[in-house]
Parts: C-alpha cells; sequence; structure tokens
C-alpha cells in the first residue's frame, strides 16, 4: 500500500494499537501478577500489580502438587506429537495421489475427503465413545490420540501444496528408479515441509487446546491433557484460591506461548497458511 | 504412455490410499452413520436394549425446551462474536499494515491470545470478571461506573463470554486480513488515486474493501463456525448456567450424551448440528460463487 503518513496519522495509530495491545495483553499480566499474590491480597489489593507479600512459591508449590501438573504437561505434547505425525504419515500418501496420479475413483475420493470436512469430532463422539468403551480403551493415552491419526483437512491441505509441485520433479525421480512411496518420503515430504509445518502447528494448537474428547474419554488425572487437568485442577480446589489457580494457569499457558514467542513468524504464517486454505 | 503404466499407476494410487481409507471409514463414515441410525431410536448408554423410533427424537427436539434453549444461546453468541470479532480483526489489520517499523511487535501481542489454552484463560477471565473484587469491576468502579455481575447473572452471562469469545478470536482473524492484504496489487492503489480516490477514506471503499470481499466473507464463515462450536469456556466457567442462560449446543448434546446418558437424544441433537454447520458452508459456497471476482 502507498502510504504517505503525516507524523500525526502515526501518532493517532499508535496510540489506537497501543490502547489494543493492553486490552490484550490485559488477561495476562492479571494472570502473572495475580499467581504471585497471596490469598489475602487477591481480595484486598485492588488493581496494584505487585504483591506486597509475595506468595510464589507457595502457589507455585500447589499448582505442581494439587494436580500431577508435569505428567499432564507431558501427556498434552505426547498427545499433541502423536496426532501429527500419524496425521502426516496417513495424509501425505494419501495427497499425494489425489493430487499426482491418475486413476479410477479419485473424484470420488476426493469428494469423501471434502464430506469428512464437514463432521466435527463433537458430533461423532457417541459412537466413537461406545466403541471405545467396547475395546477397554477408555482412559488410556491411546485413546486421546486414535479418533485424530486421520485429518481430512491435512489432505485436503497437502493435496492442494502437492498440486503446485512441478511433475517433471516427480517424473525425474521415476525414471531414476524411485517407487511412488519412495517419491512421497524422499522427494514430496522435503518439498511439501512449508505446508506440513504449517499444518503442525495448526494441529498442534487445536489439540493442545480440545476438551471435549479427553472430557470424554479420560476420567483420570494422571491420563488428563493440559486443559482437562486444569478443569480437575479447579475441582480440587477449595474456595476462591485464585492465587494458585493463576499459578497452574501461567503452567498451562506457558508452554505454547513461549513456543510462539519462539517461533513468531512459523506460528503466524503456519496459522495463516492452514487458515486460509481451509 | 500405454495402459500398462495406468494399471501401475492406479494400483500405487491404490496402496497410497488404502490407510487413509481405511481411518476414514472406522473413523468418520461409521461413527456418522451410526449417529443417524442412533437418532432414531431411544437407545440409553449402558443397557442393550432398545427402540426403534423413527423420527420421533426429531419431533421431540422441537417441544425440547432445554434444546431450544440451547439453540437460542448459540444463535445470540455468534451474533455477538462474528461481528466484532471480524471487525476488530480487520480494524487491526489496517493499523498494522500501515505501520512498519513496530508492525511484527504489534501483530504478535494481537496474535498472543490465539495461542494461549482456551481453558486457562478462560479461568482468567473468571478472575477478571469476579463480581467484587475483579480487576474490571475495580475499573468501573474507578471510572465512577457500577459493578457488573458479569458471569453470575442470566442477563449478562452471554456477552460477558462473547467477550471472551472476541478476545481470542479477532487476533487470528487480524492475520487472515493481513493475508488478503498483501495480496492486493498496489498498483490498484495508484490508479485509484490518479481516478481521484486522494483520501484514505476513498481509497479503502474504492480499492480495499472490494478486493478483501473474498478474504472477508471467509473470515465470516470461520468466525461463525468456530463461535457455533463455542464449548471450552461454558465447560469451564458456567455449566450452562445461570439458570440455563448460558446453555450452548455442544454443551447440551455432552450433557445428554454422556451426564444423562440419552444417546438416541444426543444423537438426534448430533445431527441437526451437522446440518447447522452443512447450512452455515452452504451459504458461503453459494456467497462465492456469486461474488465478482477482481483478481
Amino acid at each position: 500500500m502507498i502510504v504517505h503518513s503525516s507524523p500525526l496519522m502515526r501518532a493517532t495509530r499508535l496510540v489506537l494499537m497501543a490502547c489494543g495491545a493492553v486490552v490484550v495483553l490485559f488477561p495476562f499480566v492479571f494472570m502473572v501478577s495475580t499467581s504471585l499474590k497471596p490469598q489475602s491480597e487477591v481480595f484486598s489489593s485492588g488493581l496494584a500489580l505487585i504483591p506486597q507479600k509475595w506468595a510464589f512459591v507457595e502457589n507455585y508449590t500447589k499448582a505442581l502438587t494439587r494436580i500431577p501438573m508435569l505428567r499432564i504437561l507431558w501427556n498434552g505434547a505426547v498427545v499433541c506429537a502423536a496426532i501429527v505425525l500419524f496425521q502426516v504419515l496417513f495424509a501425505l500418501p494419501c495427497a499425494y495421489a489425489l493430487a499426482k496420479l491418475r486413476f479410477r475413483g479419485r473424484e470420488w475420493i476426493f469428494g469423501m475427503v471434502m464430506l469428512g470436512l464437514l463432521v466435527p469430532i463433537h458430533a461423532i463422539s457417541i459412537p466413537l465413545y461406545a466403541a471405545a468403551r467396547s475395546m477397554y480403551l477408555l482412559n488410556t493415552l491411546a485413546i486421546l490420540i486414535i479418533p485424530f491419526t486421520l485429518s481430512v483437512f491435512a489432505i485436503f491441505l497437502f493435496r492442494q501444496f502437492i498440486k503446485t509441485i512441478p511433475d517433471d520433479l516427480i517424473l525425474a525421480a521415476r525414471s531414476d528408479g524411485l517407487g511412488e512411496s519412495a517419491i512421497v518420503w524422499r522427494i514430496i515430504l522435503p518439498n511439501a515441509w512449508p505446508s506440513a509445518s504449517a499444518f503442525a502447528i495448526f494441529s498442534v494448537v487445536a489439540h493442545w487446546n480440545d476438551l471435549y474428547w479427553p472430557l470424554i474419554s479420560v476420567s483420570k488425572t494422571h491420563l488428563a491433557t493440559p486443559p482437562l487437568g486444569l478443569l480437575f485442577f479447579r475441582a480440587a480446589e477449595v474456595g476462591d484460591d485464585y492465587g494458585a489457580l493463576m499459578a497452574a494457569t501461567v503452567l498451562i499457558t506457558a508452554p505454547l506461548v513461549l513456543f510462539f514467542l519462539f517461533a513468531q513468524r512459523l506460528f503466524i504464517e503456519g496459522m495463516t497458511m492452514s487458515g486460509l486454505k481451509g | 504412455m500405454g495402459p500398462r503404466h495406468d494399471t501401475h499407476e492406479t494400483r500405487a494410487a491404490y496402496w497410497l490410499c488404502v490407510p487413509s481409507l481405511l481411518l476414514m471409514l472406522l473413523l468418520l463414515i461409521l461413527p456418522t452413520l451410526a449417529v443417524g441410525a442412533l437418532s432414531l431410536t431411544d437407545a440409553e448408554l449402558g443397557s442393550s436394549s432398545y427402540n426403534f423410533l423413527g423420527l420421533s427424537a426429531y419431533s421431540d427436539l422441537l417441544a425440547d425446551r432445554r434444546f431450544i434453549r440451547a439453540f437460542k444461546n448459540t444463535a445470540i453468541y455468534v451474533g455477538l462474536v462474528t461481528p466484532a470479532s471480524v471487525f476488530l480483526g480487520l480494524m487491526l489489520a489496517l493499523l498494522i499494515e500501515a505501520e512498519d517499523s513496530l508492525r511484527s511487535f504489534f501483530r504478535s501481542v494481537f496474535f498472543l491470545p490465539v495461542v494461549a489454552l482456551v481453558v486457562a484463560m478462560a479461568s482468567v477471565w473468571q478472575y477478571l470478571m469476579h463480581p467484587t473484587f475483579g480487576p474490571i469491576n475495580l475499573l468501573l468502579n474507578a471510572m465512577g461506573l457500577p459493578s457488573v455481575n458479569w458471569l453470575g447473572s442470566s442477563d449478562n452471562v452471554l456477552p460477558a463470554l462473547a467477550i471472551i469469545g472476541v478476545w481470542q478470536a479477532m487476533g487470528f482473524n487480524m492475520v487472515l486480513f493481513l493475508a488478503g492484504l498483501t495480496g492486493i496489487n498496489s498498483d490498484l492503489y495508484a490508479a485509484a488515486e490518479m481516478d481521484g480516490a486522494r483520501s484514505r477514506w476513498s481509497r479503502f471503499w474504492t480499492v480495499t474493501w472490494p478486493m478483501l470481499g473474498p478474504t472477508t466473507l471467509f473470515v465470516l464463515t470461520i468466525t461463525v463456525i468456530n463461535a457455533v462450536k463455542v464449548f471450552e469456556t461454558v465447560a469451564t466457567l458456567t455449566q450452562g448456567g445461570p439458570a440455563k442462560a448460558s446453555e450452548v449446543l455442544l454443551w447440551t448434546i455432552y450433557q445428554e450424551g454422556f451426564v444423562f446418558l440419552h444417546i438416541g437424544t444426543a444423537s438426534a441433537m448430533a445431527v441437526v448440528f451437522i446440518v447447522v454447520l452443512l447450512t452455515l458452508l452452504l451459504i458461503q459456497t453459494r456467497l462465492l460463487e456469486r461474488q465478482v471476482h477482481y483478481s
């Protein structure tokens, strides 16, 4: 865009953005501040951000011990990593076939992928739960992963991207004697890396946040993912102990937020790309 | 290329697709059909006997006051979150687009809520909105305004949840609009200026807004669909209360199926839920087809 900004214009813009930033950051600031305050100050200190008496150790000890916090964060990491791994493992070959190979039934399969995009996990959770129960899979880490191993969205996204990879590259690989599956992992995957990492970020954000399915399929605290773990924490909490609750939210929010702060561009581009293609 | 190559290619394609197709069948197609079938019965979780009822579950839904309430509340929530978060997302994108030195700083700040765990931030908002010692009410009092009972009153609970929803969604909408803005050819602005669109305001209406059409429609759709799926904040903060004032679709389906164990009724609700999403996407596709493409 061509901009000939006057200093006044720019100042107005900066003031507006600064106000917006204050509003957006407001909850984060109070989250950290309150996690450092003793209970009495939470009730009485008003809008003061710096505690008079620090309760850092007390609050964070509660947050770490009232629920198995580190175990819960670890569960979240394992579940998200496994989900992304399986999603790419299953979706990429299918996406490659849909994008670059000609075979009977291709349109039909693609149609099913598009229909699959319409059905969220929430709508089919009842039969999935019944099946998991009959196979004694409830209250396992596996059941937190299995329903998400196939992502039709990943197939759709990868297909769009693979279409832009030149055919010559694939023909050359074939004449070098590579089989189709070797082409997928040795040629397509390295070339589709931008869309794979974009999707990975999108998927991790979605599954790190998901509460619905863990709430249904897991009732043991040591198997909880971060959102469910926080619900257990809230249930175990007595009265309005906001200091400890905020300490727990800091610990549970930190991993993804720190990851984002270290890889901002990757995150924003990843979410935008997945968003726009979806 | 002869037919032999084609059979080879076909066989390779099937092998590549089989794992995905198998999972699609097990995790998506069969469960969807099962939901449809269960919605025609009075099945209950834990009991193996059930009766076939036909479509009566659906006609019962029309008279189910709780479900109607959930439907209405979801619509109100969507109606509050969508315009606010789309408008604010666009404003933030326009402000950031015009800025160069502090651009990436502000972009990251506004994006931060998107990567913060919803359940955790809902807990933070619960503290911020606490009726007696919550910072929001203290701020209101400091400005001479009365306290508001945000999450505890049936009149305020949906707007309060919507504030959290907007806070969470606007950063995502902003980056989508930013992507749309970078796609606009800068020659168009030069041309508009030559044609007499001298002010920033008139350039916005002659170039930016029409060129952003497809992006805006897309952002609208994705916001509506995400807002229809509101669950985390309700499950964490209000559990549908007070007095069913924040009863929303997914919360009702969850309770009906997994707390009251009426899986027949819950399945019928789930089918309605899928139909709602399908309708929203059909509307989007229709509008997209009707839209004039400038690019």
